[in-house]
């Protein structure tokens, strides 16, 4: 008896009978003349995300590496977050005084639910469509973290900005080859499938806070 | 019986048409939410000085894809089972519906949540699931309105497009509740939410389709707004993915053209809110138990047809639904399809075959809207009239009453008359004659007979006291070569009809 694999693989060998033999899949031409290196200088480039990232209604506030601690503060104090979820690899210095830090070392999902918030880092940001990726690596910690609370606060180094998708997509090629899984956000959860107009505030974090570290 | 992307129930297009026109509700609905999308399209797709090069490298990718679709098939089947995910095969709907109802029993569960996917709807897996005593639950807000009002998909990307705000929250009121609900889209979507959120957290199992799957790497991409995506996706002890076999593409690298066009096209945003990608299974982040089932389901039938091959390339965007004059007028479920508008005049034929179908590639003006906006240059028009042609002969060749059909008889009249020179004038010359019954005041409103289809939407030019080619003829004796004078003679107001 054949199996659906060697049917269906043998199916699409028949189909495929007018490709030479020879020809191998990177034969076939892919131009790549798009853009896929950035010009702008990077301090345009940051304040291209930042304009971006707020035009989905996402808060978007820059600081400097000082100010960083404040503006955690002041934002979390500003959406009454008090007992906040962070990966347990959250840098000392984000957990500022005042609300109650709860590491995720395996929450339940009831739990993250239950929170007010959540605090990370992001793998890389692209600044032409305004997305933050996160791919589980440092200060970012599991999927369900930042889907679960409400509220995600969401800081953004300067140097995790580049201007392009390629360049993005490129920066992401690690984990992607480690198999990590990866989320990739733009704005508060969203949905235009009433009359094609847009609402915020669905399934997933209905408020993000966006803290860029320039 | 075999599931297939075509509903039976649904009569012809024509005739489908018909009633869907008389339908002024819904045809206010559609035309605000498409001239609302397209705007919005225009305004993003503007903003890319390098669309273009975007999508003739999405239009080359696909087609690389497909030419070697076998090969990385393969390469995608080792990616995801290194990643610690299970890949199963299914040759149909069937195949793929009891796959997934297998492990949904395995699991020992009673209800599944679902998002959105283009491919279950296809392969009608929540009616096999619910045969199986599973109930599956769609979780995006435009499925869930859809599911909830007991009604069928009309778009691929907001299967409710046919119903307004009013419409959704008395289905709201009458399902979900509560009896106060307003039709503030805010609201209505905030009822979903309520809804949905207990469920997300005690789902042991999630179903997706796919957008992308990149075989280098093993990740399955799903593009979303709601965050029901991320849910299903993350949430569940164990996912199920059911992929069409044309979802491929072979590296990671190649995801930065097609999550440039994706979300331009589709919701006509520079991205989406959430995009999940994930490879396999893993202890620490999401799921612990993953299933990829690669579906054929007439897919590699589609494959062996060189020129239409390239309805493969299809990344389910939905801009040519939203540009086509035809669905703007006729909606969604005239095509009695799951795939409608222009990408389903052409899939749809050749997923569920020309006998459940083949009125489809006539649903079209062929006014190549479809193929200005498709984001990797579907030539959508081309395909119709390759579709047409196969649908006649197919028509043709299944019976007698297909060889004696009189549409095809006097075509194939016309087209032995159109082969030479001769037979053409001879034919003008008898048609002038033949014609005066018929010809009123310079035109032609009524066909006779079998004939008077032709002019039921369109009038028709007789032909003229002299035709062009006669007046040409003419010219050429009256005027010598060395007198004719530097401008043309006036040609007769009226050329002659295919002349």
């Amino acid at each position: 008896m054949t199996t659906a694999r060697d049917e269906i693989l043998a199916r699409v060998r028949a189909a495929l009978r007018d490709v030479p033999r020879e020809e191998s899949s990177a034969d076939v031409a892919v131009p790549r003349d798009y853009r896929v290196e950035g010009t702008l200088p990077h301090a345009e480039v940051v304040a291209l995300f930042a304009e971006n990232c707020a035009d989905y209604r996402a808060n978007v506030r820059e600081v400097d590496a000082a100010g960083l601690p404040g503006a955690i503060a002041e934002a979390l104090a500003a959406r009454g977050a008090r007992r906040v979820a962070i990966p347990a690899d959250l840098p000392a210095e984000w957990r500022v005084e005042g609300p109650e830090w709860i590491e995720d070392r395996g929450l339940s999902h009831d739990e993250l639910s239950a929170v007010d918030g959540v605090v990370t880092g992001c793998a890389v940001a692209v600044a032409l469509n305004g997305t933050i990726a996160l791919d589980g690596g440092v200060a970012q910690g599991r999927r369900a973290l930042t889907l679960l609370p409400d509220y995600h606060l969401c800081v953004v180094r300067a140097e995790q900005v580049v201007e392009l998708v390629p360049e993005g997509i490129a920066r992401l090629r690690e984990s992607a080859l480690a198999g990590r899984p990866m989320t990739i956000v733009a704005g508060p959860s969203a949905t235009s499938d009433i009359e094609f107009n847009r609402v915020e505030g669905v399934h997933g974090p209905r408020t993000l806070d966006v803290v860029v570290v320039t | 019986m075999t599931t297939s992307a075509s509903w039976p129930d649904v009569p012809a297009f024509p005739l489908a048409a018909k009633a869907a026109l008389g339908d002024a509700q819904m045809r206010r609905n559609i035309g605000m939410a498409t001239s609302t999308i397209r705007e919005k399209r225009a305004g993003v797709v503007a903003e890319m000085p390098d669309w273009e090069a975007l999508r003739e490298a999405g239009r080359a990718l696909k087609e690389r894809t497909l030419r070697h679709l076998d090969e990385h098939l393969l390469t995608l089947e080792a990616s995801v089972t290194r990643a610690g995910g299970v890949v199963h095969w299914a040759r149909d709907g069937d195949e793929a519906n009891a796959i997934v109802t297998r492990i949904a029993r395995e699991k020992g569960v009673q209800e599944v949540v679902k998002v959105k996917s283009m491919a279950t709807v296809e392969i009608e897996l929540n009616e096999a699931l619910e045969a199986a005593g599973i109930t599956a639950l769609e979780t995006d807000l435009a499925e869930l309105i859809v599911q909830l009002g007991r009604d069928r998909p009309s778009h691929i990307l907001v299967p409710a497009i046919h119903r307004n705000r009013a419409e959704i929250r008395d289905i709201f009121r009458r399902t979900i509740g509560p009896e106060t609900l307003s039709d503030e889209p805010a609201e209505l979507a905030e009822a979903a939410r309520r809804f949905l959120r207990e469920r997300f957290l005690r789902a042991k199992v999630g179903v997706s389709g796919a957008n992308f799957a990149v075989a280098e790497t093993g990740a399955i991409a799903v593009l979303e707004s709601e965050g029901n995506g991320r849910m299903c996706t993350t949430l569940p002890e164990t996912l199920i993915t059911v992929c069409g076999i044309e979802k491929l593409v072979p590296t990671w690298q190649d995801l930065e053209v097609f999550l440039q066009l994706l979300p331009r096209s589709s919701t006509a945003e520079r991205m989406n809110p959430y995009t999940t990608l994930w490879s396999g299974a893993r202890e620490d982040d999401g799921p612990r138990e993953f299933h990829l089932v690669l579906l054929d389901n007439g897919r590699t039938d589609s494959l062996a047809d060189e020129l239409a091959r390239q309805t493969l390339a299809c990344i389910r965007c939905s801009a040519c639904l939203n540009v086509c004059p035809v669905y703007e007028r006729t909606g969604g479920h005239a095509y009695g399809s799951v795939y409608p508008g222009p990408i389903g005049a052409i899939l749809t034929p050749q997923l569920a075959g020309m006998r459940a179908a083949g009125s489809l590639p006539f649903a079209s003006s062929l006014c190549g809207a479809c193929y200005e906006v498709c984001p990797v240059k579907i030539d959508i028009p081309t395909v119709l009239v390759h579709l047409r042609d196969r649908s006649n002969r197919e028509r043709a060749a299944a019976s007698l009453r297909g060889r004696l059909d009189p549409e095809r008889l006097a075509l194939k009249a016309v087209a032995k008359g159109f082969a030479t020179r001769g037979r053409y004038e001879r034919l003008q010359k008898l048609g002038r004659l033949g014609q005066w019954p018929v010809a009123r005041k310079g035109t032609i409103t009524r066909l006779p007979g079998e004939l008077g289809g032709w002019t039921a939407a369109r009038d028709l030019m007789p032909i003229p006291d002299q035709t062009f080619r006669e007046w040409w003829v003419e010219r050429e004796r009256t005027s010598p070569r060395a007198t004719r004078p530097a401008s043309p003679a006036t040609p007769p107001s009226t050329p002659g009809a295919g002349a």
